[in-house]
């Protein structure tokens, strides 16, 4: 059974990371979870971007939260990356496989997918 | 919706909309229905727009007209032969005791029941999307229970958020040994 000592292993782990972590994040990942993000698919989507964005060593850099309805519903699920200097990124009808390959391609490698923007997208 | 565990998910961010800080999710199964509760102690509705909220073209959202969660979720608990109620006490009102509950009920022997589907991960993007709102989740069924308390996680993880990346896993894999362990048959 898992236990809370193993939490508490976590907390050991993690505190002098948090400190550091705190307003220091370059890049902000935002998912809209409103009823149209959620039943177009937007809860696996998210999941993917929190564990990829962890196991590809990025938490210091990126953040990802949750937001309303971004007003597109017909192009949900509608992930949005803001880094600081940068244009928005509006990416469309997303998916976790498509998502896996924004962790590599853009939030590691700094390379945008086109193909996945809302400016290649067709409603 | 494709999973009741996805308008639970939906149904629970209006909760958060609300400014709970309490929000607390409860599942009810026996061999033949199951029944689910949210309750929040967010600001409430008022009274007229209470009795509307059922209707679709009634809405908290900005950027459109139309609010289909909570018409999605009765459907879903009347297409079963189940019921639906919600009831709020608004702020403004009730400034002790404000909040709002949402209550469905579904015949699981029905061909229209949706089932449950993924919860876990809807338990866990509800902690990682508002990890400063206690969660009480308490999924109970004939075999046994899965519980869930963030004071309870909190109380071990101190300074630590309950939306670092290791306790959204820690919750993850704790809630699946949880069903496990009463053998749940996800479906």
């Amino acid at each position: 059974m898992k236990s809370l000592a193993e939490l508490a292993a976590i907390k050991e782990k993690m505190q002098d990371k948090v400190v550091l972590r705190e307003g220091s994040s370059d890049i902000r990942v935002v998912v809209g979870m409103a009823t149209c993000g959620i039943a177009a698919g937007a809860r696996p989507v998210l999941n993917t971007f929190v564990e990829e964005v962890s196991s590809q060593g990025l938490a210091d850099k990126v953040m990802v939260t949750q937001t309303g309805c971004i007003g597109i519903c017909q192009y949900e699920p509608v992930v949005e990356v803001f880094e600081a200097g940068k244009d928005k990124v509006t990416y469309v009808k997303m998916n976790a496989e498509k998502a896996k390959e924004v962790v590599e391609k853009h939030l590691k490698g700094g390379k945008v997918i086109e193909e996945y923007t809302i400016t290649n997208a067709k409603a | 919706m494709k999973e009741l565990s996805l308008n639970i998910l939906d149904i629970a961010m209006n909760s958060v909309k609300a400014k709970a800080t309490k929000i607390e999710i409860g599942l009810t199964e026996t061999e033949t229905s199951f029944t689910m509760t949210i309750r929040d102690n967010g600001c409430g509705m008022k009274r007229d727009f209470l009795a509307t909220v059922t209707d679709p073209f009634s809405t908290t959202r900005t950027t459109r007209k139309v609010g289909m969660g909570i018409p999605f979720l009765k459907l879903a608990a009347e297409q079963t032969g189940g019921s639906f109620s919600i009831d709020s006490r608004h702020e403004s009102e009730f400034p002790e005791n404000h909040g709002t509950e949402t209550t469905a009920v579904f015949d699981k022997t029905s061909i229209d029941f949706t089932p449950l589907g993924d919860i876990i991960s809807t338990i866990v993007t509800l902690i990682q999307g508002s990890p400063d709102i206690r969660w009480i989740f308490v999924h109970t069924t004939p075999k046994g229970s899965a519980e869930l308390d963030t004071d309870e996680l909190k109380a071990v993880l101190g300074d630590v958020p309950l939306d670092n990346t290791e306790v959204i896993m820690w919750v993850r894999d704790y809630l699946k040994e949880a069903y496990s362990d009463m053998e749940y048959g996800f479906r």
